[in-house]
C-alpha cells in the first residue's frame, strides 16, 4: 500500500499535479473626518472581505482550473455588500498558443495613477474607489505566441454593470446613482463584445495595440425627466451603457533605473470622440545611502479630452454627461520599499489639476506581521477643488482606511 | 615507442612548471572558473523547491518557500522563473528572469491579485532577495562573463583540495568590490565566497554544503548558508526536489507562462 501511494505520489509528481487552497480573510475600518453630506451617510464604515482560491495544475503545469469567489459585508452600504466570482477558468497552454476559457481577469497597462487601456473587466467600484478591484468577466480566449509577438482574441459574453455605492455609502457622488440601468443594445447585458490585442517585448520595450467593440465598461450618466424635480433637484443619475469601440497603446521602456511608461486611447460611441492621454515614469534609487531602501519617484501626465467640469443645464436638458476627473493634470508620487523581512512599503502621490489648481493626495503603506498577517493603511483626500470641478462632492470624504488581513 | 612512452611524461612534467608559471593569476583563475562553467553546461533545464530560512539578530526566524525552474540559454545566461509560496500574502506571485553574459538582465514580476506583469528594473541587483541575505545578484545565474578575475592560493578547505581564487564584478550597479571563492579541484564547486561591500568591507559569507550529483554530472548544493557580518543576521537556503528531467524549454519562461503562474 505504502509503495502504491509513493508510486502514485511519484507520478503525479512528474505529471505536475498541483493543487493548492489559499486566499485571505480581511476586516477593514473605513473613518472620515468630517460628517457627511448626506444625514443617510455615516462616519464609520467596517466591513470584512473573504477570498478563497482553489487551483489545480496538471499536464506539466500546462492546464490550470482556477476557482475564486469573493465575498463582501460592509455594515451600512449594501450595494458593497456583495458575492462574486472573481474566477472560474480553466486554461489549456500549448506550444504556441493558449486558451483561456470561463471567468476571468485580465490586466492591460502600464501607468500607476490611472488605467486608461484596461477594459477587459469591469471595475468593481465599492470595494475600493482606486479602480483596482474588478468583477469577473465571461469569456473565451485564444492566444497565439507568434515570432512576431502575442495575439489575444477575446470573446466575452456578458456584460458586468460598474458597482456603485447605495445611499448610505462613502465616500460617493452627492448625487445617488441609480440602480437600474440604461442600454443603447437592445440585447442589454447579453451583448457580445469582442476584442483583440497584440503585445510584444522587443528588447528595452513591451508594446501593447489592441481594440474593443462591445459595451462601455465606462457608463456616461443621464438625469432621467421622472428624476427631476424642477427646477434643478435631481433624486439620482442612471449609467447609460453605449456601444463603443476603443483602440488603445501602452508602452514601456527600461533604460537603467527609468522606467518610461504610456498609455493612449482613442474611444467613439459615447458622444464626442474621447482621447486620453497618460504618461511618465519611474526612476528607482536602488539601496539609497548604502541602506536596502529602495526610492522610486513617479511622474505623470494625464490628458483627456472629457471636460472635468460638470456642465449642469446639458445635464438636466437630459444631455448623457461623464464623471471623469482628470482632464489636464499632472501626478506626482514617491514609492519607499525597505525590502525588510516584514515587506514594508509606502506609495505616497498627489494629482493636481492644472487648469484649476485643484489636488488629489493618496497614501498607501502595508507592512507584515509574523508570517501571515498583513495591515494595510491608505489614507485619501481632495483639497481646492472648485464647485463645477466632477470631484467638488468629495471635499468632506477625506478619509482613513485600514485593513488587517489573514492569508492562508 | 617504449623510450617516447617513457619519456612523454616525463617531458610533459618538465614543460608543466614552465607553462605555469607563464600562465598569470589572472589567466589561472580565469581558466579555472571556465572550467566550472564547462562541467555544468549541457544541463538543459531542471525545476527545484528552495526553502529560506530568515534569522534576525535576535534569533527570530521567518520562512519563504519558492517554486523554481531554470532553463539553460546557449550563448547567453539562463532564464529562470520562480513562483513564491511563502510567505501567504505574496502566493502565486511570480518572477521571471533572463539573464545575460552582457548587459542588463531583464526582469518580469507578476502579481497575481491584479494580474499584473510588471517589468522591473534590472539596477536592484545588490537589493535583497525578498528580504533576505541573498541578493539578486547572489541567486542569478553566475555567468563568466560578468566578472574579472585573480588566482590567489591552493588551500586545504574542510579536507578538500580547493582553489582560492577573486571575482570582480564588472557591473557598477553591483552590491560588491569583490567576492573571494573556495572551490574544490575535484568537481569544481563553491564550498564558500565571502562577499566585500562597496567600502570593501567584509560584508558576507556564504557556505555550500550537502552537495548532490544528479544526471552523472551536475552537483547542486542543497544546503546554502548566507551570514552578514555586519548585520549579525543570516539565511539558509534549502535546495530540494531537484528534477533534471523537467525537460522545459522557451515557453515555459515566457510571459504567458508567467501569467499561467500560481
Amino acid at each position: 500500500m505504502k509503495r502504491l501511494i509513493c508510486a502514485l505520489a511519484c507520478l503525479l509528481h512528474t505529471l505536475g499535479a498541483h493543487a493548492e487552497w489559499r486566499g485571505y480573510v480581511a476586516a477593514e475600518l473605513l473613518g472620515f473626518q468630517e460628517a457627511p453630506r448626506d444625514a443617510r451617510q455615516h462616519d464609520a464604515y467596517a466591513s470584512l472581505a473573504f477570498e478563497p482560491e482553489y487551483f489545480r495544475e496538471w499536464n506539466r503545469r500546462d492546464d490550470l482550473f482556477t476557482f475564486k469567489p469573493y465575498f463582501l459585508v460592509d455594515a451600512h452600504d449594501d450595494n458593497r455588500t456583495h458575492v462574486d466570482i472573481r474566477e472560474l477558468s480553466w486554461i489549456h497552454a500549448a506550444r504556441d498558443w493558449e486558451t483561456n476559457i470561463g471567468i476571468s481577469k485580465v490586466y492591460w497597462g502600464v501607468t500607476e495613477a490611472v488605467h486608461l487601456v484596461d477594459i477587459i473587466n469591469q471595475t468593481d467600484l465599492v470595494v475600493n474607489e482606486d479602480g483596482e478591484d474588478k468583477l469577473g468577466q465571461p469569456m473565451a480566449k485564444l492566444t497565439l505566441i507568434r515570432d512576431y509577438g502575442v495575439v489575444d482574441l477575446f470573446v466575452l459574453p456578458g456584460f458586468r454593470e460598474r458597482t456603485f455605492p447605495d445611499i448610505e455609502g462613502r465616500p460617493r457622488f452627492s448625487i445617488p446613482v441609480n440602480d437600474d440601468v440604461l442600454y443603447e443594445s437592445g440585447a442589454e447585458e447579453l451583448h457580445t463584445d469582442f476584442a483583440v490585442r497584440w503585445s510584444h517585448s522587443i528588447g528595452e520595450f513591451d508594446i501593447g495595440v489592441a481594440h474593443f467593440a462591445g459595451t462601455a465598461r465606462e457608463p456616461r450618466f443621464v438625469v432621467l425627466p421622472a428624476d427631476l424635480t424642477p427646477p434643478s433637484t435631481i433624486a439620482k443619475v442612471t449609467p447609460l451603457y453605449e456601444i463603443i469601440n476603443q483602440t488603445s497603446l501602452d508602452l514601456q521602456a527600461i533604460f537603467g533605473g527609468w522606467l518610461l511608461k504610456l498609455e493612449a486611447v482613442v474611444r467613439s460611441g459615447q458622444g464626442k470622440r474621447v482621447h486620453a492621454v497618460a504618461g511618465g515614469y519611474e526612476y528607482t534609487f536602488v539601496g539609497v545611502n548604502e541602506s536596502q531602501i529602495d526610492i522610486g519617484l513617479i511622474t505623470e501626465y494625464l490628458y483627456d479630452s472629457r471636460g472635468d467640469d460638470i456642465d449642469l443645464a446639458a445635464a438636466l436638458a437630459g444631455q448623457p454627461f461623464f464623471l471623469s476627473p482628470f482632464q489636464n493634470d499632472l501626478v506626482l508620487g514617491a514609492r519607499v520599499t525597505l525590502n525588510d523581512a516584514a515587506s514594508s512599503e509606502l506609495l505616497a502621490s498627489v494629482i493636481v489639476d492644472l487648469d484649476d489648481g485643484g489636488q488629489s493626495y493618496n497614501l498607501e503603506a502595508s507592512r507584515r506581521f509574523g508570517d501571515s498577517w498583513k495591515l494595510s493603511l491608505e489614507a485619501r483626500g481632495v483639497m481646492n477643488i472648485p464647485a463645477n470641478n466632477v470631484l467638488s462632492g468629495f471635499e468632506d470624504d477625506n478619509r482613513l482606511r485600514l485593513e488587517l488581513a489573514r492569508y492562508f | 615507442m617504449t623510450i617516447s612512452n617513457k619519456l612523454l611524461p616525463a617531458l610533459l612534467l618538465c614543460l608543466l612548471p614552465i607553462g605555469a608559471g607563464a600562465e598569470s593569476p589572472e589567466e589561472k583563475a580565469l581558466g579555472i572558473a571556465q572550467e566550472a562553467d564547462r562541467r555544468d553546461s549541457g544541463f538543459g533545464s531542471y525545476s527545484n523547491d528552495v526553502k529560506m530560512i530568515l534569522k534576525n539578530k535576535q534569533g527570530r526566524e521567518s520562512v519563504r518557500e519558492i517554486r523554481s525552474n531554470t532553463l539553460e540559454v546557449a550563448d547567453d545566461g539562463d532564464k529562470s522563473l520562480v513562483i513564491f509560496d511563502e510567505p501567504r500574502d505574496v502566493a502565486g506571485t511570480a518572477l521571471l528572469s533572463f539573464t545575460h553574459k552582457e548587459g542588463p538582465d531583464d526582469q518580469w514580476l507578476y502579481l497575481p491579485a491584479l494580474k499584473r506583469v510588471k517589468r522591473i528594473a534590472s539596477d536592484n541587483k545588490s537589493g535583497p532577495f525578498m528580504g533576505s541575505e541573498f541578493a539578486y545578484e547572489d541567486i542569478a545565474s553566475q555567468e563568466v562573463e560578468k566578472y574579472t578575475y585573480k588566482y590567489l592560493r591552493d588551500e586545504t578547505l574542510d579536507g578538500l583540495d580547493v582553489f582560492v581564487f577573486e571575482r570582480y564584478p564588472k557591473d557598477e550597479k553591483s552590491g560588491y568590490t569583490r567576492q573571494v571563492i573556495w572551490l574544490d579541484k575535484e568537481h569544481y564547486k563553491e564550498r564558500k565566497i565571502e562577499y566585500y561591500d562597496r567600502k570593501k568591507a567584509l560584508l558576507k559569507t556564504l557556505t555550500f554544503a550537502d552537495y548532490q550529483q544528479f544526471r552523472d554530472s551536475f552537483w547542486r548544493a542543497q544546503d546554502m548558508h548566507m551570514v552578514n557580518h555586519q548585520t549579525g543576521k543570516s539565511t539558509r537556503l534549502l535546495q530540494t526536489n531537484y528534477d533534471f528531467a523537467a525537460n522545459l524549454d522557451d515557453r515555459d519562461f515566457d510571459k504567458n507562462s508567467l501569467k499561467r503562474a500560481r
